[in-house]
């Protein structure tokens, strides 16, 4: 696991991906800091929280090139043949894009003293807002992750994981627009439940459930263990 | 060492493999021939565990291949038709990466370093292998294979796109390896197989046609081994004394050839070595020989013969080979 952590963690770097994902993340970070430090606001949950949506469409530039680059180079030969288990592989690479998309939000440690240094803030406020998007973008990863391994072709696998992205971004409008309906009000239960973004937005208010842990770390398994599943398919096709 | 029973895979509704079974001794250097198509690299590619088989069963020493992956693919490395390489690593950083990913216990650097130097790359270790060539590639890739030491290599066209220093090169370091591993090579160049292994699998069509050691199979599928001599000398004397020599079945001539000489046809009788007494006598009846060869086929010709063959051809070739207990001796004198 490590070796392919490593490995995929470098190759963010060696190729320009990690460069222009951070540099676009961290430009408007600084804007929002700028705007929310302008007006007075000592708020570091609206800046955190104001990511969640970019991440819907960053997250698929980190993830696109995953599994897809591997089966298109022939190198997943050397992986899968090499004496190691498929869910270390799997994991190697989740944990590199977590790693990219984490190193993202160093720069609101930086905020947060900014505040600290002129209000008194509740550092816990920081950290549970930090946590939530996190968790957020772990999901978004091994989705993003598991469309990768189903196609050969870069583009291909971020434009998938972008539409399936806005999809679930819209869970909640999708539960509105069903709820009076008489035969299929009770899907408004189930879009409800796969609304990420009002699932993480508990964290901005401090609220502490380990529920929502729960929640993001589960459908986050699920998703490894379906990439798991799509490599080893592959063998037996 | 390798054991492979009842292998057949299918994609879909095309039979790749066929009911493939053999099995391969610890320090064997194994030949696996076969037209493009023909299911070597399919089959290359079960053993290592990258596909999985539809029926059958592969086992590297003693570990079934689907039971227990990691202790079975721990004792192979594993070169494919195109060498699976991150062209964005340097080739030292590739290997290491490689040592990493294997989990290999010797020390780091100097075994790198032991690598770097028998696949002869350690003069481009900190290039980028997308700027190298070929060549280079293909070493890079055998070097990995290499890493860790294990016991089997499998080498899908190991040579394909070297210089020919570089394949000679590469076919020596295969053949030293072979003292203490056991190797799979498959290639299109028969005189690759021919020089490098000691033992022949042909595949056509997803079948195994033939499986034997190089010297047999060419004696099996030469259908008349016959000697071919030209001499210049009295041509009805010369053929009349050779054809009572012990041992000679039949004698015929094949004409004027070049430079006054003519050529005749000796067939010996099965198992029976008459060459030394074919050279003497022509020599003793004051004749000489210009030149004097066996006239089985090379193992291209059996390569052609076998895979162009349809099935009950070859069945009947190999089947003929039982009967035939000739000497396995093939040789050339002049």
């Amino acid at each position: 696991m490590r070796a392919v952590f490593k490995r995929e963690f470098k190759a963010y770097f060696t190729t320009p991906i990690g460069y222009i994902v951070l540099c676009a993340f961290y430009a408007y970070l600084g804007l929002m800091f700028w705007t929310t430090y302008g007006a007075g606001v000592p708020d570091i949950t609206g800046i955190i929280s104001g990511t969640s949506v970019i991440n819907f469409f960053f997250i698929p530039i980190l993830t696109m090139r995953l599994m897809c680059e591997d089966r298109r180079q022939k190198v997943d030969q050397a992986l899968l043949t090499a004496p190691v288990k498929l869910i270390s592989i799997v994991l190697g690479k989740f944990l590199a894009a977590f790693a990219v998309f984490a190193m993202a939000y160093a720069p609101t440690v930086i905020f947060e003293l900014v505040f600290a240094s002129k209000v008194s803030v509740n550092v816990m406020t920081y950290i549970y807002s930090l946590i939530g998007v996190l968790l957020l973008g772990a999901t978004l990863i091994s989705i993003g992750m598991f469309i990768s391994c189903l196609t050969e072709s870069t583009a291909v696998a971020a434009i998938l994981a972008i539409v399936v992205n806005i999809v679930f971004m819209l869970m909640s409008m999708f539960s509105d627009a069903v709820k009076d309906n008489k035969w299929f009000g009770w899907l408004s239960k189930v879009f409800d439940k796969l609304d990420f973004i009002t699932a993480s937005e508990n964290f901005n208010y401090s609220i502490f459930r380990f529920a929502d842990i729960i929640y993001f770390v589960s459908i986050t398994a699920v998703f490894v263990f379906l990439s798991v599943r799509s490599l080893e398919k592959r063998r037996w096709s | 060492m390798i054991s492979v029973t009842g292998l057949s895979k299918r994609y879909g509704t095309y039979l790749a493999v066929d009911d493939v079974s053999f099995n391969i001794e610890k320090g064997e250097i194994i030949g696996f021939l076969g037209p493009n198509g023909a299911g070597k690299s399919t089959i290359m590619n079960i053993l290592t565990g990258y596909l999985s088989m539809t029926k059958g069963s592969v086992s590297i020493d003693g570990y079934d291949i689907v039971d227990y992956p990691e202790k079975a693919k721990k004792k192979i490395g594993y070169l494919p038709e195109l060498p699976p390489l991150y062209t964005d690593m340097k080739v030292r950083e590739y290997l290491n990466f490689i040592y990493d990913l294997k989990g290999v216990k010797f020390p780091k650097k100097p075994h790198i370093d032991e690598v770097l130097r028998l696949v002869k790359i350690d003069n481009v270790q900190n290039r980028l292998i997308k700027n190298l060539s070929k060549g280079y590639r293909q070493r890079v890739g055998f070097g990995a294979a290499l890493v860790g030491n294990p016991d089997v290599l499998v080498l899908d066209e190991p040579t394909v796109g070297l210089d020919p220093k570089q394949i000679i090169e590469i076919r020596n370091l295969i053949t030293k390896l072979g003292k203490n591993h056991t190797i799979i090579l498959s290639s299109h160049i028969l005189s690759e197989i021919q020089t490098v292994c000691d033992r022949i699998i042909i595949i056509n069509r997803g079948k195994l046609i033939a499986d034997d050691n190089k010297q047999d199979l060419i004696a099996k599928i030469s259908k008349d081994r016959s000697l071919v001599a030209q001499i210049i000398g009295d041509e009805n004397k010369v053929i009349e004394e050779i054809s009572k020599i012990e041992g000679v079945l039949n004698v015929y001539s094949n004409g004027k050839v070049d430079g006054g000489a003519f050529e005749i046809v000796i067939e010996p009788m099965k198992g029976a070595d008459v060459r030394t007494k074919v050279f003497n006598k022509t020599v003793g009846l004051g004749a000489s020989m210009l030149s004097f060869k066996d006239n089985s086929m090379s193992l291209e010709q059996v390569f052609l013969r076998l895979t162009e063959a349809t099935d009950s051809e070859v069945e009947a070739m190999l089947s003929n080979i039982k009967e035939k207990t000739g000497d396995s001796e093939e040789g050339e004198e002049e």
